[in-house]
Order: C-alpha cells, then structure tokens, then sequence
C-alpha cells in the first residue's frame, strides 16, 4: 500500500515535470519552424538588407522589412504613452483614493473590458477614431492603448495593493500628505512591478492582430509621423498569409516577418528581465 | 537633554500634554472605544496595557488620526494639543501628524537608502540643503545609537540592517522631523531579546525630551519602564494612573486580575 502512494508520488512529479518541459518545447519547436520555414530568403539576402530595406516589392522580389518593424514600434509606442499615464492614475485612484463601493462597480467593468475580443476594439476603432483620425497609426496606437488599458489598470491595482499598509502609514506619520506618499513611497516601492506590467502590455501590443489591421491603413511605406498610415507586423501576416503564396519566396518572407516579432518579444522580455532584476537588487524592493 | 542641529521647525504652542475627551471610535457599526478620558502627561512614558482587542492600538491610531485610512472609522470626541483638537484640525492634520511620531510593531523602513529614510521627513517638510541634511541624519542616527553601525554604509537599502537594527532607524527617522510624542505600538515585540532591551533602555533616554505612549503586550515591560500606565478593557479605560500606583495597588477588580495573570 505504501509503495503504491510512492510510486504515485514519483508519478505524478514526472507527469507533471514532463508537461512543463513540453509547454516549452512547443515554444522551441516554433522558433525552429520560423527559422527553418525563413531560411529560402534568408539565405538568397543579407539580414541587414532585410531588416533595414524599406522597398517591399514582393512581385519584383524585394523584401524590405524596415516598414512594418517601424509600423509596429510606432503603434506599440503610441499605445504604451497613452495607456500608461492613464492606467497609473487610474489604479492609484481605485487602490489608494476610492471607497469600496466605486471600487465594487469598476473592477467588474474593468474584467470585462479585458475579455473583449480585439475585433471589437477595431470596429470600435473604424466607428469612432478612424473619421477623427484617419487610417494612420495614431488611430492604430489609440485602438491599443484602449485595448490594453483594462489589462494595464488590473495589473497596477494588484500591484499597489500589494505595497503593505504599515509604509503608508510610516509616511503618513511623519506629516507626509497622501499624494506625497504615493509619490515617494508607494511609487518607488513599486517600480519593478510597474515595469513588468509595462513589459507585459508591451508584448501584448506588440502582437496584437486584428485590431490594428483594421485601422492603421496597411500600407507598405515607412511612416514619417504617426498621422501616416502604418503596416505593422502582425497585420502583414494576417492579411497576406495564403494569399499570392505562388510568388517565389513570399512564404519564406511572411515566415520571416513571424520570426522577427518572435525576436522583438523575446529581446524586449529578457531586456527588461535583466533590468528588473538589477533594480530589485539595487534598492532591495 | 538632546542638542537638536537647529530648530527646523516652528512649533505653535510648545506643549507636550495631550488631552484626550470623550472619545468613541466607531469602526463599521462597531463601538470600539467608549468614552475615553485621558490626560498624557508631559514628558514620560505612559504605557496602555489591556488584553487584545481591548482597543490599545485603535486609541494609538486615533492619537495620530492614521485611524482615518480604516474604512468605515468613525471618530468623535476630542483629543487636544495645546488649544488645537486634533479631531477636527482639517487642513493642519500633516503638520500634527508631524509632532507625533509613530514606531510600529514591525519595523518598517522606506523603500530607500538608510541616510534617505531618515531624511525622508525632512525633505517632505521642504528643507533641501543637503548639508544641513547630512547633520540631520548623523545627529539622530547618532540619538539611537546606530550611528557607528551604520555610517559606512549610509547609501544601503534600509533593508539590509537587522531588525533592530531596522527598528532604530525608524525611530530616528520619527525623531528627525522632532515630534513632540512618540507613539509606540508594541515596538519591541518583533525583536530578539537583547535588541529589544536596546530600544527599551533608548525610549527610557528619549523620555527626556518627548512624551512617550507606548502599547505593549508584555507586562513586565511595562513595569520596568513605565511612568503612567493606562489599562483598558473591551473599549473602555479602565483605570489609569502613576505606574508604581496602578501596579501595586489597582483600585479596580478588573485591573487586579489582569495584573495577577486570570486573563490577557
């Protein structure tokens, strides 16, 4: 009877050592596939022209990337210093100011906007922005900085519910006024975990599909402003896979656009890691 | 008597007495403090004892009004310093909050550096210079005796000090923007033995100069330091008085049993 919990003891932590293991070979697996699936183009150019070309001419075969990269750093960057400013505000006012009746009413309203499936955020965006704005990227990084503020203010809230009690009330004491110790307390005790929000609603962004292919205008040209139109990435692939998929190397071009977000995201997570990682261990948070 | 650098701050009446009348808390429908009447004489150490839930720290957190953050709290009564009630001080509760300095039972340093923690008050209270802020910092660095402990490492997180260590600093850090009460709740309690007795024999030193309230769980604490001790019970004060008066000699029933150890 004994050997048997034993052996169900042993069971169960390969079973579930091996599923972790496999969750992130899927992740390997599918960097190897852009790779591979990449290598025609990559071989036939230098990854310098690629990347920094801006002539994409796939019928003539010429595959810039620098237009869609630079797409999506706009509409990431638009979305990030819109939502940011707002979110922080926001859950500062439900954690720190608001009474639990406010706070009773927003946070289901908040879950539900975070559930919305994206495509929602685009007709909103065609409906609402796109006559004040235009098909540019403005339109684009206002549609997703909507879109990732819900995700953004829940993040924040559990963030600076977490800061204890006991350091608000040490400031306090000290006749600081409350807003001085959300400046100086409350903030700085929660900056590393500001940052990775930050970084998560930055990777979401950086991903998201339908909601910018709706209203950034998908043209292929490198944007001067952001009331240009744009291209981002992901809405490259979107529109374009399955489609024209005859023309030599066009499907290795698209793999290739895939890698390339797949190396943003990477970069930008272990990036900020390591910096999150250095600033903890600075200021011992 | 403590030399302080330079008086930073000009204090209104220079009274250290704080009368307490009449004051019920109400917290969520709940009436956790009846009728209290209470006179902190100037310049000692009054302990409040009771058992838990008797409402020691609620009276400590009205004394400061940091019973304001507690949602549903409701406060009435008067607590005066001076001529000014601090219960309906509006505008002026920072600057009160100010000449009431609050040690807690953890330790609980700022997310900063050990020299910012104790220059934290300072700088919210708008003084700059850093010169002057550096004498600011030694001078009650040196008041706790960490001074020599830590003054190689001033530019350290707070954290990396022990807990006593931690508990030190936060009191320099409460005497930096020179308070004039001390409030202590239960200070000792999350120490070890010996850097318990440290911030015991530093408040009885401290007592010179600032008048010291001080909940506390442990009686014997109580006796070894205590000029005036409060005893409450389920909300209401029971009895209070000269510590030598209510330790040998408690006029009530209640007081009698707690002090013979029938409850805590």
């Amino acid at each position: 009877m004994k050997s048997l919990c034993i052996f169900k003891d042993r069971a169960a932590g390969g079973v579930m050592f091996f599923l972790t293991i496999a969750s992130i070979l899927v992740v390997g697996a599918m960097a190897v596939g852009l790779v591979v699936k990449s290598m025609p183009l990559l071989e036939s150019r230098p990854l310098s022209e690629l990347l920094f070309s801006s002539e994409w001419k796939p019928l003539r075969g010429e595959f810039g990337f620098f237009p869609f990269l630079a797409g999506t750093l706009w509409v990431t960057g638009i979305a990030i210093v819109l939502a940011l400013p707002v979110s922080l505000l926001t859950a500062i006012y439900l954690v720190e100011y608001a009474r639990r009746r406010v706070k009773s009413y927003v946070f289901p309203m908040l879950d539900i906007l975070a559930g919305l499936p994206s495509v929602i955020y685009g007709v909103w965006g065609v409906l609402l922005i796109v006559p004040l704005a235009g098909y540019t990227l403005l339109t684009g990084g206002i549609v997703l900085g909507v879109m990732i503020l819900p995700l953004l203010v829940s993040l924040l809230v559990e963030i600076f519910s977490a800061v204890p009690s006991s350091l608000r009330d040490a400031s306090a004491s000290l006749g600081a006024t409350q807003w001085q110790s959300i400046k100086k307390v409350v903030l700085r005790k929660t900056s590393p975990g500001i940052l990775a929000a930050v970084v998560l609603a930055i990777s979401r962004a950086l991903g998201e599909t339908i909601a910018v292919l709706m209203v950034c205008g998908n043209l292929p040209e490198v944007p001067h402003s952001m009331m240009e139109a744009g291209y981002p990435l992901p809405a490259l692939i979107a529109n374009n896979y399955g489609e024209m998929l005859s023309l030599p190397l066009y499907e290795a071009a698209l793999m290739f656009a895939a890698l390339i977000l797949f190396v943003v995201i990477l970069l930008f997570n272990v990036t900020s890691r390591v910096i999150l990682y250095r600033v903890e261990k600075k200021f011992a948070l | 008597m403590i030399f302080r650098p330079d008086h930073k701050f000009t204090h209104g009446a220079e009274t250290s007495k704080m009368q307490i009348e009449g004051l019920n808390v109400h917290i969520a429908g709940q009436h956790i403090l009846k009728e209290v009447n209470l006179i902190i004489p100037d310049k000692r150490i009054t302990c409040v004892i009771g058992p838990s839930g008797c409402g020691k720290s609620t009276l400590l957190r009205s004394m400061n009004r940091l019973i304001d953050s507690v949602e549903g709290a409701h406060i009435e009564g008067k607590i005066l310093i001076g001529e000014v009630n601090l219960i309906d001080s509006g505008e002026h509760l920072t600057e009160l909050r100010r000449r009431i300095g609050l040690v807690s039972q953890k330790p609980c340093p700022l997310p900063m550096s050990i020299f910012e923690n104790v220059a934290y008050g300072c700088q919210i209270h708008g003084i700059r210079n850093r010169r002057k802020l550096k004498m600011v910092v030694r001078h009650y660095l040196e008041a706790v005796g960490l001074w020599d402990e830590v003054c190689e490492r001033l530019n350290a997180p707070a954290t990396s000090l022990s807990l006593g260590q931690q508990q030190r600093l936060c009191l320099a850090r409460s005497l930096a923007v020179e308070p004039q009460f001390i409030l202590a709740d239960e200070a000792t309690s999350a120490l070890d033995p010996i850097a318990s007795r440290n911030v015991e024999e530093l408040f009885v030193k401290l007592k010179n100069d600032y008048s010291i309230i001080m909940v506390t769980h442990t009686l014997r604490q109580a006796r070894r330091i205590a000029d005036y001790v409060v005893f409450m019970y389920l909300g209401e004060l029971v009895e209070a008085g000269l510590a030598s008066e209510v330790f040998d000699n408690p006029q009530h029933e209640l007081t009698k049993k707690y002090l013979s150890g029938a409850f805590s």
